[in-house]
C-alpha cells in the first residue's frame, strides 16, 4: 500500500496547531510528526494542513442541468477548492424527492472519486411546495439534509407539519427564506442601486419575513433547522436572538454575500445575479460580525453554475446564481479578518457537524483520523481566469479578482484528487 | 463620449454641448432641403425588441438628415422568445458593417451588455424602466428654448407626476433637469415611486401645482391597477391627473409636458391644445434635432472634444 | 489649435492694431471696385474667426460708400467638413443668414486661409442655401500650405508660416507663435 507523506506544513485542526508531516496510508492519517517518510511527498512548505474543506450547498445540476454542471466537474471543482465533501441541492430535473435519484447522485459521485457527495432531500414533492417528501426513506437512503432550496417552502401549515415529522429522524431541514409573493420579477436588492437601475427589487423582508416564521416554528416544534445563505443584517439579528433563546438552529453565509455588493449590478453583468441577491456593505459587515461572534455557524458557497449563453441574457431573464467551490477559501482569507482557525472551522468542522459527517470530514488530524485532507498555501494571492476554472461553467463574479489564499492539494480517502494546483486525473 | 447610455454617465459639460449642438440641428432641419452631408457613409442600425415607431421614425430621420445609412432591424417578441439572444443579433449585424447601435430593449441594461458585444457607438433608445436619455435631452432641450434657459436650470421647479418607478422617461428627465440645476419632486402615491428615490417626493399635487414652473405628466399604464398598484384610473385622475381647475392653478408661464403617447381622460383630462403652456408637441419636433446632436457628437468627433 | 494671445508666450506680433485697420479699409475698397455698385453682394463670415471681420468689412464699405448697404450673415461649416470623425468637432454658433444667397454674390470671409478645406466646406453649405451668382474670398491673413485649389480674392496679408506655427488674428493684430 502507498503511503504519502504530506512534508513541512503548519497542521490546522479543532484542536489547535503545530508544524508536522502527515502520513496517509489507505485512507487514514497514520502518523503525525517530524521527519516522516512516504513512498510519495506532498510538499506542504508554507503552507496549512487542514480537514478537507465541507460545503453545505452545492448545486452539481446533474441529473437534467448537464449543460452547466455535472457531478464529475462539479466534484472536480470541489477538489480545487480544497473540498472533500459537499451536500448537493436536489433542484434537479427530476428532482431529489425520491431514493432513485438519491442513489444515481451518490454513484455518480462514487464513480467520480474526486470528493464525498452528499445527496440532500426535497422537503415537499418536486419542490411543488404541496406534499411532504418521504423523509424516512430518503434517509435510509443516506440523506441528512432536507431542502427545497431553489425556492422556500411558502405555505406555512405544510412547513409546521414537516418539522414536526421529522422529528425523531436525525435529519435536518434548511429552508431557502424567500417569500415570493415579495419578491415576484426581483432581480436585484431592493434598494438605492436597483431604485436606480430601474430593476424590481427583492427586499429584505421577503427573507426576514421566512425565517422569522420559521424561528417560531422551531420554538413550537422542537426540531432543528438550518437556514440556508443568509443574506441581511436583520437575519443575523434575528438568528442570534433565537440561538439566545436556545432554539436548536444554525445558518450559513456565502462568501459572496461576505465580500460584493449590490452596487456591481450596475455593470448590467448577468454574473452579479444571485438568490438571495447581493445586498449592501451595512449587510455584508452585520454577516462578519455573525459569522465571527458565532450566530452563523459555516461558509456555504451555494455553487450555482449556469451557461454562458444564459448568463448573457438580460439582467431580469437571465437565471441567478455563482460559482463559489474553486473560490470560497481565497474569498473567505482575502475578506475576513478572522483568525484561520476560526475560518476553516466555518469552513470544515462546523458544516460537518451540521451535515452529519464529522466521523470522517473535519475530523482532528491524528492517526487513526480519515485522509480527507486540504493543503493550501494561505498567504498565496492569485488572480481569477474563470477559463481556468475546473466547473464547466464560468459564472464567477470574481473575473480577475485577486484573492489570497491557494489550494495546492487535496486528499480525499487518502487519495490526492487535486496535487500541486491541477485536479488528479 | 463613446456611448450614450444614460444621463447619469454624462457631466454637465458634456450635457450643454449636446443641447448647444442641437440648435445647429433645428436649424438645418428649418431650411427648405433639411439634410447635411456630416454623416456620409456611416450606418446606424436601430435595433428595436420592442415596438416604438415613435422612437423609431424619429432616429431613422435623424440620421437620414445626416446623410447617414440606417437599418432598422425590429426583433419581435415572438423571435426573441425562440431564443434569438441579444448577442446573437448585436454580432451578427456588427459584422455587416454599423457605426452606431440605437438600441431600444424591453430589459434594462441591455444596451450596456450590448455594449460588450460591438466596437460600435451604442445609443440607449429606451431600456426597460432604466433610462431614456434621448427623450431627456429633447425635454431638456425643448425648456430651454422655451424658457430662454441657455445657462442651465438654476431654481427652476420642475414636477414630474405618474408612474414614476416603472418609467426610464421619469428618471433619465429627473437626472438631466437635476444635473442641470433645477429642483425636481416626484408627485406619485408610494406605490409608483421607486422605494429610493432621487429627488424630492410629494404625493399631494394640488400643493405644488401652483408653484412649479414645469409640470411633466408621465403616462399611465392601466395595467398597474391589476397589480393593486392604485385602486382605479378614476381615483388616479382625481389625485394626479391635470385637471381643468388644476390646470386654472398652473402659474403663468408654466410648461406642460407630456413624453407621449397620452392617455387622455387619465393623467391628463383637459384639451393639452387649449393649454397656454403645453409644449407637447414642441417636443416632438424637437426629438429629431437632438438626435441628430447626439448622433453627430458620438459619430463625428473622432473622439474626446 | 489653441488660441495664443498676442504678444505673450513667444509670440511674435506681425501686424498691429492699426496695420489690420487698414487692412480692412484696403479689402472693402477692393471688394467695391470688383463689384461695381455692390449689386447683390452679401458677406459671410464663417465661424468662428470669419464673422467679426465680415461685420468690420460690412461697416467699412458702408463708410467708404453711403449709398451702399452691403448685408453680412454667419456661417457654421463644421457639418460640412471633410475631417469629420477624424479630430474633434466643435461647432460654434448656429449659421445666421438673414437674406437669401440664390443669384446672389456671396463673399466668404474668413481670418486665416490654410490648407483651403474650410472654404471648401464653405462652398458645400451655401450650396445648401440657394444657388450664388458668384463666390469670392476674403482673407485677413493668407499663410500657405493649401491642399486644396483654391486662392483668395481679397488678401489683408501674405504671412509665410511653417506647419507648425499657429497664427491668431484678432482685431487687435495678427501673431505668431
Amino acid at each position: 500500500m502507498t503511503r504519502t507523506l504530506i512534508r513541512g506544513g503548519r497542521v490546522i485542526d479543532a484542536t489547535g496547531e503545530r508544524m508536522a508531516d502527515v502520513a496517509v496510508e489507505g485512507g487514514r492519517v497514520v502518523d503525525v510528526g517530524a521527519g516522516l517518510g512516504g513512498d510519495e511527498v506532498l510538499d506542504a512548505g508554507g503552507c496549512v494542513v487542514a480537514p478537507g474543506l465541507v460545503d453545505l450547498h452545492a448545486h452539481l445540476r446533474e441529473p437534467g442541468g448537464e449543460q452547466a454542471e455535472t457531478i464529475a466537474s462539479g466534484t472536480a471543482a470541489a477538489a480545487a477548492g480544497g473540498y472533500t465533501a459537499v451536500v448537493a441541492m436536489p433542484n434537479t430535473e427530476p428532482a431529489a424527492d425520491s431514493r432513485s435519484v438519491v442513489d444515481f447522485v451518490t454513484a455518480r459521485a462514487i464513480a467520480a472519486g474526486r470528493c464525498e457527495v452528499l445527496p440532500s432531500g426535497c422537503i415537499t414533492v418536486g419542490r411543488r411546495g404541496h406534499e411532504l417528501a418521504p423523509f424516512a426513506e430518503l434517509a435510509a437512503a443516506g440523506v441528512r439534509l432536507f431542502t427545497d432550496d431553489g425556492s422556500g417552502v411558502q405555505d406555512p401549515l405544510l412547513m409546521r407539519r414537516a418539522l414536526e415529522y421529522a422529528a425523531g429522524l436525525d435529519i435536518v431541514l434548511a429552508q431557502h427564506c424567500q417569500v415570493d409573493r415579495l419578491t415576484e420579477g426581483a432581480v436585484m436588492h431592493e434598494g438605492e442601486c436597483c431604485s436606480r437601475l430601474g430593476v424590481p427589487g427583492w427586499p429584505a423582508l421577503a427573507e426576514e419575513l421566512m425565517l422569522h416564521r420559521d424561528l417560531e416554528l422551531v420554538r413550537l416544534t422542537g426540531t432543528p433547522m438550518h437556514f440556508l445563505h443568509l443574506s441581511t443584517a436583520g437575519s443575523v439579528e434575528l438568528v442570534r436572538a433565537a440561538k439566545a433563546d436556545g432554539l436548536p438552529v444554525t445558518a450559513e453565509v456565502t462568501p459572496h454575500h461576505l465580500s460584493l455588493t449590490d452596487e456591481l449590478l450596475a455593470s448590467f453583468d448577468g454574473n452579479y445575479k444571485v438568490n438571495p441577491p447581493l445586498r449592501t456593505m451595512a449587510d455584508v459587515e452585520a454577516l462578519r460580525v455573525g459569522l465571527a461572534d458565532g450566530t452563523i455557524d459555516a461558509i456555504a458557497t451555494d455553487h450555482a453554475p449556469h451557461s454562458p449563453e444564459t448568463k448573457e441574457q438580460p439582467l431580469d431573464v437571465a437565471p441567478p446564481g455563482m460559482l463559489g467551490l474553486e473560490t470560497a477559501l481565497g474569498v473567505a482569507l482575502a475578506h475576513l479578518d478572522m483568525p484561520l482557525a476560526r475560518v476553516l472551522a466555518a469552513l470544515s468542522w462546523k458544516p460537518a457537524t451540521i451535515a452529519g459527517v464529522s466521523d470522517r470530514h473535519g475530523g482532528p488530524i491524528e492517526p487513526g483520523g480519515a485522509a480527507n485532507l486540504v493543503v493550501f498555501d494561505p498567504d498565496e494571492r492569485w488572480e481569477v481566469a474563470p477559463a481556468r476554472l475546473a466547473s464547466l461553467s464560468r459564472n464567477t463574479p470574481y473575473r480577475g479578482v485577486k484573492l489570497r489564499g491557494r489550494v495546492r492539494h487535496t486528499l480525499f480517502d487518502g487519495r490526492p484528487t487535486f496535487r500541486d494546483g491541477a485536479v488528479a486525473t | 463620449m463613446k456611448h450614450l447610455l444614460a444621463i447619469d454617465e454624462l457631466d454637465v459639460a458634456d450635457i450643454h454641448r449636446l443641447l448647444e449642438l442641437t440648435d445647429h440641428m433645428v436649424e438645418v432641419n428649418q431650411r427648405p432641403n433639411p439634410k447635411v452631408p456630416a454623416l456620409r457613409g456611416r450606418t446606424v442600425c436601430n435595433l428595436f425588441f420592442e415596438v416604438s415607431t415613435r422612437t423609431r421614425l424619429s432616429f431613422e430621420t435623424a440620421t437620414r438628415r445626416l446623410s447617414g445609412d440606417v437599418m432598422t432591424f425590429t426583433v419581435s417578441e415572438s423571435s426573441v422568445n425562440k431564443g434569438e439572444s441579444l448577442r446573437d443579433t448585436v454580432e451578427t449585424v456588427a459584422a455587416m458593417g454599423v457605426d452606431a447601435f440605437v438600441i431600444r430593449h424591453r430589459s434594462s441594461g441591455a444596451p450596456w451588455q450590448a455594449c460588450r458585444w460591438t466596437t460600435a457607438a451604442v445609443i440607449n433608445a429606451g431600456d426597460g424602466w432604466h433610462a431614456h436619455p434621448t427623450q431627456a435631452l429633447l425635454d431638456a432641450y425643448t425648456v430651454r428654448t422655451e424658457l430662454g434657459r441657455t445657462g442651465g436650470f438654476d431654481g427652476l421647479r420642475l414636477a414630474i407626476v405618474g408612474d414614476v418607478k416603472h418609467s426610464r422617461v421619469a428618471r433619465s428627465v429627473g437626472q438631466i433637469f437635476a444635473a442641470l440645476g433645477a429642483d425636481v419632486v416626484l408627485v406619485a402615491p408610494a406605490t409608483l415611486l421607486p422605494v429610493v428615490a432621487e429627488h424630492a417626493t410629494s404625493d399631494r399635487l394640488d400643493d405644488i401645482i401652483g408653484d412649479v414652473d414645469v409640470l411633466y405628466l408621465l403616462r399611465m399604464q392601466r395595467e398597474r391597477m391589476s397589480e393593486a398598484l392604485v385602486p382605479n384610473l378614476h381615483e388616479y385622475t382625481e389625485r394626479f391627473g391635470l385637471t381643468a381647475e388644476r390646470a386654472a392653478r398652473l402659474s403663468d408661464g408654466a410648461l406642460v409636458m407630456h413624453p407621449g403617447p397620452m392617455n387622455r381622460g387619465v393623467e391628463i383630462t383637459v384639451d393639452p391644445a387649449e393649454l397656454p403652456g403645453s409644449v407637447i408637441g414642441h417636443q416632438v419636433a424637437n426629438g429629431v434635432a437632438v438626435r441628430m446632436a447626439v448622433l453627430f457628437d458620438l459619430l463625428g468627433s473622432g473622439g474626446v472634444a | 489649435m489653441s488660441e495664443v494671445p498676442a504678444g505673450t508666450n513667444g509670440a511674435k506680433q506681425v501686424l498691429g492694431a492699426d496695420d489690420v485697420r487698414r487692412a480692412i479699409t484696403r479689402m472693402a475698397h477692393e471688394i467695391i471696385e470688383r463689384n461695381r455698385g455692390l449689386d447683390g453682394v452679401v458677406l459671410l463670415g464663417v465661424q468662428r474667426g470669419g464673422v467679426w471681420l465680415a461685420e468690420a468689412l460690412a461697416a467699412s464699405i458702408g463708410d467708404i460708400d453711403r449709398e451702399a448697404h452691403v448685408p453680412w450673415g454667419s456661417l457654421d461649416v463644421s457639418l460640412y467638413r471633410d475631417d469629420i470623425g477624424l479630430r474633434p468637432v466643435s461647432p460654434g454658433a448656429v449659421s445666421e443668414i438673414p437674406f437669401d444667397l440664390g443669384g446672389a454674390t456671396v463673399v466668404i470671409v474668413d481670418d486665416v486661409l490654410y490648407t483651403g478645406r474650410t472654404v471648401r466646406a464653405a462652398f458645400d453649405a451655401i450650396g445648401d442655401y440657394g444657388r450664388p451668382e458668384m463666390m469670392q474670398l476674403a482673407v485677413m491673413v493668407d499663410r500657405g500650405h493649401r491642399q486644396l485649389p483654391i486662392r483668395p480674392d481679397f488678401v489683408g496679408r501674405n504671412l509665410p508660416t511653417s506647419t507648425d506655427e499657429v497664427v491668431v488674428v484678432t482685431e487687435t493684430g495678427v501673431a505668431i507663435s
